[in-house]
């Protein structure tokens, strides 16, 4: 009885299985798909056919991307600009972040100074409230005071919040250093400094360098305060910005903004088909140990 | 997040679990020059992390605080600076506005049923990938795509697929199911919140199938195994010996999912604007700040979530804070 039960289980489960993978994958994948398809295609055959799943030949097009690459006053919509404004504040972000939380991080993991505990105890807290609530007083304090109308502005928030993760990769890896080098390097006579720049930081370099992905990640990702800082100067939209305020209009084309949208996903994809493995073992670390 | 905690403690008392072990470093950092050289050191290095924290996050809060009991406009605060005169109307304002109820209710909904929807396919997934089998990395890898991309492009694409017009969704349901009316599943009430959760589920699974599938490999197979031998069927086993052992993860996820899925803006405005009964808080804040100029209501909106959601947390944490912790 329970033998057959047993059996029949295996065989519905090794069926189910199968079919659940498929599921997942057509319904994960698909949309993707679907946007790198109609980025191909003149709006006026999606019109036509909006139930076509392939491309033929003889519809195939760039001009799409040529169209959202040129500046608006070549009568383009200028994705090239948004492109460039979106790498300029992720990559500062990216950088600056990482200048700040690697000693911040260190500190965090190795000195017992006194306020550690608490200023732990801070970053956990600052997951917790929703970015709405420091929004409001960011967007009428930076209006005030002139820093939101620019990228400067957008850079220091995506700064602020990016540190809490960046600190907790960086320091959920330090503490696996083992101390006993930084104990011989000290009996060396080498000071704090002198240990976190020869030592610590080569030794942390792939979690530095994946930290540092992620944070360019979010950066390039981010909407919220773009679009609070940023809506009225169109030179000044990121990727993201640009594709929301053009998406909302009927003047530009929807399969253009689709190869908006291909140029807005795809530094993202590369970047983390480099980094993959470290980024989720940066995020899931301490999960698998119950 | 208990991840983080527990990691805390083990920082900061090495040598012991109890509070006691905490004050040691403490005296010892006294004593000794070294170690008080140290802390010198340890202030300088945390310096610059502490000053944006509290420059760009801790005090905005506060300065959010202050701005829901005035009647701010941007006028007055750029002619008096941070402090007006103090008011209750926001509060007034915000309590007694029926679409702020209305609102909260569809923001739970949304929470809940986003973050357990995300989390039951997260979990049959990784259940699903559970054993090799050639190609698992890469389509694993595949699977985490709507989670990492970025939200502006997928919520676009979306919408596209559920264009009445020329959107695939609508073709299709013509095409195959003799659709008569165009759905319009983002601008009709329910169905607009039904597709707004779908799409969280869809964006957020991924997260919780890394979360569930790190835990599951570091499972040991030997219990297991032992129940085969013993004659368990898969349902048994899953039931009785792998699901317990995934508690915990699956209440940490919970937690941080509902946490996220509550204080969300970016996924909802971008898909309907908060339009068709999709009214979540942070959307409805936003639109008060910005679509009526209401400084002070909006800052007094959101700190009445942050409340909300602060309460329900210790509420949460009350009665399963021992399971998250252990986790």
């Amino acid at each position: 009885m329970s033998v057959s039960r047993i059996v029949v289980e295996k065989r519905v489960f090794g069926v189910a299985r199968w079919v659940v993978i498929a599921v997942l994958v057509i319904v994960t994948v698909f949309p993707f798909y679907y946007m790198i398809e109609l980025s191909f295609v003149p709006i006026q055959e999606l019109l036509l056919h909006p139930d076509r799943l392939w491309v033929p030949i003889q519809d195939f097009t760039i001009s799409t991307y040529q169209t959202v690459l040129k500046s608006s006053d070549d009568g383009g919509e200028g994705f090239g600009q948004f492109m460039a404004n979106s790498g300029v504040v992720a990559i500062s972000t990216a950088l600056i972040t990482l200048v700040i939380a690697v000693p911040g991080a260190y500190a965090i993991t190795r000195l017992k100074f006194f306020a550690s505990r608490q200023i732990s105890g801070l970053f956990l807290a600052v997951y917790m409230f929703p970015v709405i609530i420091i929004a409001i007083p960011l967007f009428v304090g930076f209006s005030v005071i002139g820093l939101s109308d620019s990228l400067v502005g957008l850079v220091i928030v995506y700064i602020a919040q990016t540190i809490p993760v960046s600190v907790h990769m960086l320091r959920s890896y330090m503490r696996s250093i083992p101390e006993s080098i930084e104990e011989a390097a000290m009996v060396d006579g080498a000071s704090r400094l002198r240990i976190l720049r020869s030592l610590i930081v080569p030794l942390s370099m792939p979690t530095i360098l994946s930290t540092g992905l992620y944070v360019f990640m979010i950066a390039w990702n981010e909407f919220l305060f773009a679009l609070l800082f940023l809506t009225a100067d169109r030179n000044l939209w990121t990727v993201s910005l640009g594709l929301s305020q053009l998406a909302n209009g009927i003047e530009v084309p929807k399969t253009i903004l689709m190869a908006g949208s291909v140029l807005l996903t795809v530094p993202i994809v590369v970047l983390y088909g480099i980094a993959e493995r470290w980024l989720t073992e940066g995020l899931t670390s301490g999960a698998d140990k119950g | 997040m208990s991840v983080q905690t527990q990691a805390d403690g083990r920082t900061v008392a090495p040598r012991g679990d109890r509070p006691a072990g905490g004050a040691r470093p403490h005296g010892r950092a006294r004593r000794s020059p070294g170690a008080r050289r140290d802390n010198l050191t340890g202030l300088g290095l945390v310096l610059p992390t502490a000053i944006i924290v509290i420059a760009v996050i801790i005090v905005p809060i506060l300065w959010n605080v202050v701005l829901a009991f005035e009647n701010s406009t941007y006028l007055t605060v750029r002619l008096n600076g941070i402090f007006n005169t103090p008011t209750l109307d926001n509060f007034v304002g915000v309590f007694t506005d029926p679409s702020f109820w209305s609102s909260l209710l569809t923001t739970v909904i949304y929470s809940v049923a986003g973050t357990a929807g995300s989390i039951l396919v997260g979990l049959v997934a990784a259940l699903a990938f559970r054993a090799p089998f050639r190609g698992r990395g890469i389509l694993r890898s595949l699977m985490l795509l709507p989670y990492v991309a970025p939200v502006v492009a997928v919520t676009f694409v979306w919408q596209i697929m559920l264009n009445p017009q020329f959107g695939i969704v609508d073709a299709l349901g013509k095409d195959l199911f003799g659709w008569q009316s165009p759905a319009n599943l983002l601008a009709k009430e329910p169905y607009a919140l039904m597709t707004v959760i779908a799409f969280e589920i869809w964006r957020y699974f991924p997260f919780a199938f890394i979360f569930i599938t790190a835990r599951i490999t570091a499972l040991p197979r030997d219990i297991e195994e032992a129940a085969t031998v013993d004659g368990a069927t898969p349902t048994q086993s899953f039931r009785y010996i792998v699901f317990p052992q995934l508690l915990p993860v699956i209440a940490l996820l919970s937690l941080l999912r509902l946490i996220m899925n509550f204080n969300k803006f970016d996924d909802v405005y971008l898909l309907t604007g908060g339009g068709a009964g999709t009214d979540v808080a942070a959307v409805r804040v936003f639109n008060t700040l910005v679509g009526n100029s209401d400084i002070g209501g909006a800052a007094a909106n959101a700190l009445v979530l942050s409340a909300i959601l602060g309460v329900s947390l210790l509420v949460y944490m009350k009665f399963f804070g021992r399971r998250v912790t252990e986790s």
